[in-house]
């Protein structure tokens, strides 16, 4: 029976050492090629347009003329109108699920929850092209705005819907951590069930709960396809809540196949870049929040 | 002696507590009513959707009986399948990385923020670099820029997963293989690894359920294809291109088909999560 | 003392943690085929004292080791670590079979993940051999095929000694292996270790100390990392030359 070689092993565990560091420096090379490959598919827009890129409102394909600030504008639209959609009812879902339900009902319905998070966006997109548009269109018939039906507002709308689990489950679990002495004591000082929630629970959950808002705006500005769907695709300022539009990620997904010109592509890829840049701040602000939630 | 009572206003503070509880409870159960909707609707609209030829039969134009997602059926996996075999390994061996070398140090740090940055990036941007790295190359789409974009999306959830799992493995295991003699890298691979091996399968299948639903990453790589192919040298249909291309024509067949395959694709992302869930609630009761 | 053969010799070893020195200046010669047992109060360095004999000490970051450690005429600190853990097998304090592996493997895990290629009449008769000597075949040779963590605390023990056993160590080392068994599988185990001594050298820690009284040859009292007294039990016992060792006997410190 062989034994093994004295010695032998030393080149495999650097070998070894050495592809595994290797992996994982590939994922930091990784990001910085995104964002080496963004700036450089984007440099012709970026040389012909500048600065003058983040606030002019023109975009014509035809004239070769860009600017980005349409979708931006439709971006931070949507987004924060769906966060302020979906923020009352995601607090209160996280509150009722997190504290209010007995576990025996509250653990399915999260569970339901989290499946539905998981739901494909291009499904949320069908299904507001052919039910929620036909509403909304019907509501701007009642209002006397323009029918579209599609719109900034729908969009915003399917936006709503498709967060609410997420920034639910975040929150909610962040409810959960709450230490149970920190409420008996309230509760022992006779503090009812809502008193308790305001006065002890909001306060200790508010960082996390804050973090959760974080991310779901993360995931709202990168949201494409329902968006897409639903949004009407015009490329022009929106005049109001009522109009078409397209967002930053719309309007890369509707033209990037169809642009022909160099400076159009480059110029869509600069609406890419943009929308990089933008969710990174996000999510490393949400990831702040949270590592001062933990050093608490 | 006691020192002055306050009022407590029970009656006051008792209404108000069951106004504002009604209020939240209510605006908790509302969600509910659109979400379920939107289930009932798919399985509704897709159901109709669902004859038996419909996931054995390749696209049809418009108008014409018969059509099907055959082609999308397969590119869904195909496609999915390629990137898991091109992002796994880097995943895992990144995550190995992290729990058994790298640990607490600089770079560890900054890859788990790159991981997170990445994970952080829309997935429409990822198709624009999929785009730049392989289709302009090549000068074609194809399954294969798919893949690599998919894959990109994979590799911050595996990563961290992988991390997560391997960190758990109580060290007394490496020291016992350390003590018969075995050399580290043996012991990571043939211990640790194992040890962690449902955790890290669960991570895998939650990444797969996630990129399994995702169109933008395919929107400029694999652009889908009227007939089946399987070389990933060509463009390749998929799921959720059929819905989207279908859904936004003007044709009510089509539409027809894009619920079809609406709800293959839900009840496919819905199996992959409950799997994973599953065997994660098994690993948790394990402990 | 007799001249028994050593198997054992440091000389002036120190083992830093960093900046910290767990072990100063020890010198001790080991006899061969005997059980000898490292006493000390907590944090007195006898873990740290075995963990250099099979060099696991130097895994920790910033662990450091200077002087000499001789098994039989070999400086095991200038062999391949690798080398020197085949021939110094270690026990731990928990129990830990490796979870993914069946009784049989676990025995085997010695070669198995070396990748060594064992015929299976070799392996089965190895894995005899290990198991009876570590007192367990007789209960589990019906169930070699499942999982070792079914086992209860003590036979998890002994299938790990059976384990460090398989790859034929000359020297055992036990790092207190019976302080989480309850006191039947203690009593096992100790039976088990004045069995084995025949084939193998054991050097076990404890804070045990009637443990100690009951299975050691030979016993050396660490303190604050100096090798305090040395010498056959029956004498550090009784009869403890340095008021310190004494101290720790009457239980004035633990």
């Amino acid at each position: 029976m062989k034994e093994p070689a004295p010695g032998g092993h030393l080149k495999y565990d650097l070998a070894f050492q050495k592809i595994a560091t290797g992996m994982g420096l590939l994922v930091v090379v990784l990001v910085a090629g995104i964002f080496v490959t963004l700036v450089i598919e984007s440099w012709p827009s970026i040389k012909a347009f500048g600065l003058r890129f983040l606030w002019t409102t023109t975009w014509d394909p035809v004239s070769l003329q860009f600017g980005a600030l349409p979708f931006l504008v439709g971006t931070l639209i949507t987004s924060f109108l769906a966060l302020i959609i979906a923020a009352p009812f995601a607090l209160a879902g996280a509150i009722f699920l997190g504290e209010i339900a007995p576990p025996r009902y509250a653990n399915p319905v999260s569970f339901v929850i989290e499946l539905l998070a998981g739901i494909p966006s291009v499904i949320y997109g069908l299904w507001a092209l052919f039910y929620l548009v036909p509403l909304v269109r019907w509501f701007e018939m009642k209002i006397g705005a323009p029918p579209f039906g599609l719109g900034l507002f729908t969009a915003s709308l399917v936006l709503a819907i498709m967060i609410l689990p997420y920034a639910l489950s975040v929150a909610r679990d962040v409810i959960r951590l709450v230490p149970d002495d920190l409420k008996e004591a309230a509760y022992g000082l006779g503090a009812t069930r809502w008193e308790t929630i305001r006065h002890v629970i909001l306060p200790y959950a508010r960082s996390g709960i804050f973090a959760g808002i974080v991310l779901a705006l993360g995931r709202a500005l990168g949201e494409t396809m329902a968006v897409t769907m639903v949004i009407g695709n015009r490329s022009a300022m929106p005049q109001s809540l009522w109009d078409l539009a397209n967002t930053m990620a719309s309007v890369i997904a509707n033209e990037f196949t169809e642009a022909t010109e160099d400076v159009h592509l480059a110029a869509l890829v600069e609406i890419g870049l943009l929308l990089f840049i933008i969710t990174v701040i996000v999510n490393l602000l949400a990831r702040i929040i949270i590592i001062r939630l933990k050093v608490k | 002696m006691t020192g002055e009572t306050y009022p407590t206003h029970e009656k006051r503070r008792g209404f108000k507590n069951k106004v504002i509880i009604g209020v939240i409870v209510i605006l908790a159960l509302l969600p509910a009513i659109p979400l379920f909707l939107i289930l009932i609707n798919i399985l509704k609209e897709g159901l109709r959707a669902l004859s038996p030829g419909f996931l054995f039969h390749l696209p049809k134009p418009p108008g014409e009986e018969g059509g099907g997602i055959s082609n999308a059926l397969v590119g869904t996996f195909f496609i999915v399948g390629l990137s898991v075999i091109i992002g796994v390994p880097i995943s895992i061996l990144a995550g190995v990385y992290l729990s058994e070398y790298g640990k607490d140090s600089k770079l560890a740090e900054v890859i788990r923020i790159s991981a997170d940055v990445l994970q952080g990036v829309p997935s429409i941007v990822i198709g624009i670099v999929a785009y730049a790295w392989v289709v302009r190359p090549m000068g074609h789409f194809s399954a294969l820029s798919g893949s690599v974009a998919l894959a990109l999306m994979m590799i911050p959830v595996v990563v961290r997963t992988t991390e997560e799992v391997l960190r758990l493995v109580p060290d007394i295991l490496r020291e016992a293989s350390l003590a018969l003699g075995v050399p580290y890298w043996r012991t990571v691979l043939k211990v640790v690894l194992p040890t962690g091996m449902v955790g890290v399968t669960t991570g895998i299948l939650i990444a797969v359920a996630r990129i399994a639903g995702e169109t933008a990453p395919l929107l400029f790589t694999a652009f889908g294809n009227q007939f089946m192919t399987w070389n990933p040298m060509e463009p390749m249909n998929a799921l959720p291109l059929v819905i989207f291309n279908y859904a936004t024509s003007p044709y009510e067949d089509w539409w027809r088909q894009a619920w079809g395959a609406a709800v293959v694709l839900t009840f496919m992302v819905l199996g992959l999560n409950v799997l994973s869930r599953l065997l994660a609630r098994r690993i948790a009761g394990e402990k | 003392m007799e001249t028994l053969p050593i198997i054992f010799r440091t000389e002036d070893l120190c083992a830093y943690y960093g900046d910290f020195m767990a072990i100063k200046h020890v010198t001790i010669s080991i006899p061969e085929k005997q059980v000898t047992a490292i006493m000390g109060p907590s944090g007195c360095g006898k873990t740290t004292f075995i963990r250099c004999l099979n060099r696991l000490h130097e895994l920790t970051p910033g662990a450091r080791i200077s002087g000499k450690i001789f098994l039989r005429d070999e400086d095991i600190l200038k062999l391949d670590p690798i080398v020197v853990r085949r021939k110094v097998g270690m026990v731990f304090q928990r129990p830990n079979p490796f979870p993914t592996m069946t009784i049989y493997e676990n025995v085997l895990a010695g070669y198995k993940l070396l990748g060594i290629k064992i015929p299976r009449q070799v392996a089965d008769f190895i894995v005899e051999e290990a198991l009876r000597k570590a007192a367990l075949w007789d209960e589990v040779k019906d169930i070699l095929h499942r999982r070792g963590t079914f086992l209860s605390g003590g036979q998890q023990q002994r299938l790990c000694i059976a384990r460090a056993l398989a790859v034929k160590p000359e020297v055992l080392l036990m790092d207190e292996p019976t302080s989480a068994l309850d006191p039947k599988a203690t009593l096992q185990i100790e039976n088990l270790i004045v069995e084995l001594k025949e084939t193998v050298t054991i050097v076990i820690v404890t804070h045990n100390m009637p443990q100690a009284g009951r299975i050691s040859d030979y016993t050396a009292f660490f303190y604050l990392g100096e090798l305090v007294e040395f010498g056959p039990t029956a004498e550090v016992f009784t009869n403890p030359k340095d008021p310190r060792t004494e101290e720790y006997l009457t239980g004035k410190f633990s």
